[in-house]
């Protein structure tokens, strides 16, 4: 398939729906993060890209509450994340769902009880609203056939489908994608590409993904962030990567070696 | 660095771990009273955790039990023949176990196979993420993970002490009775004289207790595990370890505390 722009562009006068000011973290003596300042408006598809363990899923999980900046701030729909404390996330975490790099799927429950469970835990008690929607997101990720399934009888692209659909199953505002297409065939990683557009379309829904998967990045992108030395080396548009004349990007986007040197 | 500097680098470091540990398992305490506090008691995972704690445990605490009792009758009665004081086994063994034995055993018992299973369960579902993804979906995983357990723990240990005390006694019984030519109504008579409510009591606190401290323990090493594999089974390891050592040293003081309510030796 041909890699394509996105067909709905944000709104460029919408207001930031995600802001990151100067975030640093560190763990132990190795600074991960050393000043991210990034914004992300309501609807936009923002990929993340980078060299291994420079701390983009570090930077997504400090969007959703899971890490504490050491200095700077984080704000999601108005509200200061890191100046929250666990209990006081959940307006936030409504707003806000994640697909996690291995799925993170519940072992001691189907895959029916996974997709489920968000759902529960915000208090719909009504079954069979329940088992349609749940029956309506795995068939969005073409799982209807595997309701029954426990996470450790399922292959590596279905562990993630099931947590993709359990990311989507409440109709977040915004889902924070951590390497949906890692380990999946180039079809798999297509059914995903194709769903994450098709949430942008549909529900307007704000996407932020880490990816190593450059043919997903023209396909849904409508920016690109590159991280490089704990800072974002790059940002623009997919195109603008392309045409990008930096010899780190370049040796990125071109898988040579040289660009972790 | 010359030996007595390395021994102070080394003690205090050890001290601010110890007093790290203590602050660490305080705040788990502390959110555990607060998700108590909120009312959300998610019953039917309390009632599989009871299942899987209380119903789960009975044979190994029974058996604890009752091969305690009969060794501590077969043991102690031919020192009691000695000063001709055999009838009083049955009342010295109630007492010992319904004290010290019986929470005791039963509590080292429970550290070893539910506190492990704890420590693994949640440690595993750390380092996979799972607890990440319940604080993604907004639920707090001492509300989900650590509640439940500690609910169904303290619900479970009065009984299964309850249930290796009675077990034991049936073995001491079993033992006086055949092995030995003591007729049993001198064994139940002076069991039943000498054995009373503050001393089921005291076992029945010391269960309580003893639950508590091994969920807060291995609960607490689950959630800080990591590291993957490696970390589980060390979190593991340590949960057991841990929650048997503090249940031997706790039930000291609890003993000289609660003999202060509950004073044995006034007939």
């Amino acid at each position: 398939m041909a890699a394509s722009a996105p067909s709905t562009a944000p709104d460029a006068n919408a207001a930031a729906f995600i802001e990151l000011r100067g975030i640093h973290k560190r763990f132990g003596k190795q600074e991960i993060l050393c000043g991210i300042d990034l914004t992300l408006k309501h609807g936009e598809t923002l990929c993340i890209i980078g060299p291994s363990g420079e701390g983009k899923t570090v930077t997504m999980k400090h969007i959703i509450g899971l890490i504490q900046p050491d200095e700077g701030d984080v704000f999601v729909a108005g509200m200061h994340v890191n100046k929250l404390k666990e209990r006081e996330m959940a307006p936030i975490r409504q707003k806000v769902s994640m697909l996690f790099q291995g799925a993170a799927l519940f072992d001691r429950m189907t895959v029916e009880e996974n997709v489920a469970f968000p759902l529960l835990e915000t208090g719909l008690r009504d079954k069979a609203e329940v088992k349609r929607r749940v029956r309506e997101a795995l068939e969005a990720v073409d799982l209807g056939e595997h309701l029954e399934k426990y996470p450790t009888s399922l292959s590596g692209g279905m562990r993630k489908r099931t947590g993709i659909a359990r990311a989507i199953i409440t109709r977040s505002e915004c889902i924070l994608y951590d390497e949906p297409n890692s380990g999946l065939d180039p079809i798999g990683s297509d059914i995903i590409d194709q769903m994450i557009l098709r949430m942008q379309k549909r529900y307007g829904v704000t996407s932020i993904i880490v990816t190593h998967d450059m043919r997903s990045i023209f396909k849904i992108a409508d920016r690109v962030a590159m991280l490089y030395r704990g800072k974002i080396h790059f940002l623009g548009t997919p195109a603008e990567l392309r045409a990008s004349s930096d010899p780190i990007v370049q040796d990125f986007i071109n898988g040579r070696s040289d660009v972790t040197g | 660095m010359d030996a007595p500097a390395g021994l102070l680098i080394f003690t205090g470091r050890t001290f601010l771990h110890f007093l790290t540990y203590l602050g660490q398992l305080s705040a788990l305490a502390r959110e555990l009273m607060t998700a108590l506090r909120s009312g959300v008691w998610r019953l039917k995972l309390v009632a599989q955790q009871v299942v899987a704690i209380g119903y789960g445990s009975q044979a190994v605490v029974i058996v604890t039990g009752a091969f305690t009792g009969a060794v501590f009758t077969f043991q102690s009665y031919g020192k009691f023949k000695d000063f001709g004081m055999e009838t009083s086994v049955g009342a010295v063994v109630s007492v010992a176990l319904c004290r010290e034995l019986g929470p005791v055993l039963a509590g080292l018992m429970v550290a070893g196979r539910v506190g492990a299973a704890m420590a693994a369960d949640i440690g595993t579902m750390k380092v996979t993420e799972q607890v990440d993804a319940l604080r993604v979906m907004g639920v707090h995983p001492v509300d989900y993970l650590v509640l439940p357990r500690f609910l169904a723990m303290m619900i479970s240990m009065p009984f299964l002490v309850a249930e290796s005390v009675s077990f034991g006694l049936i073995a001491s019984y079993v033992v006086t009775s055949m092995g030995y030519d003591m007729p049993s109504a001198w064994y139940l008579t002076h069991l039943v004289d000498h054995t009373n409510m503050d001393d089921l009591k005291i076992g029945m606190i010391k269960g309580f207790i003893f639950g508590m401290l091994i969920t807060l323990i291995a609960c607490h090493q689950g959630l800080a595990a990591e590291n993957g594999a490696v970390g589980v089974g060390a979190g593991t390891t340590r949960a057991v370890v841990i929650s048997s050592l503090v249940l031997l040293i706790v039930n000291f003081f609890l003993s000289i505390a609660l003999n202060y309510v509950y004073p044995i030796g006034t007939l």
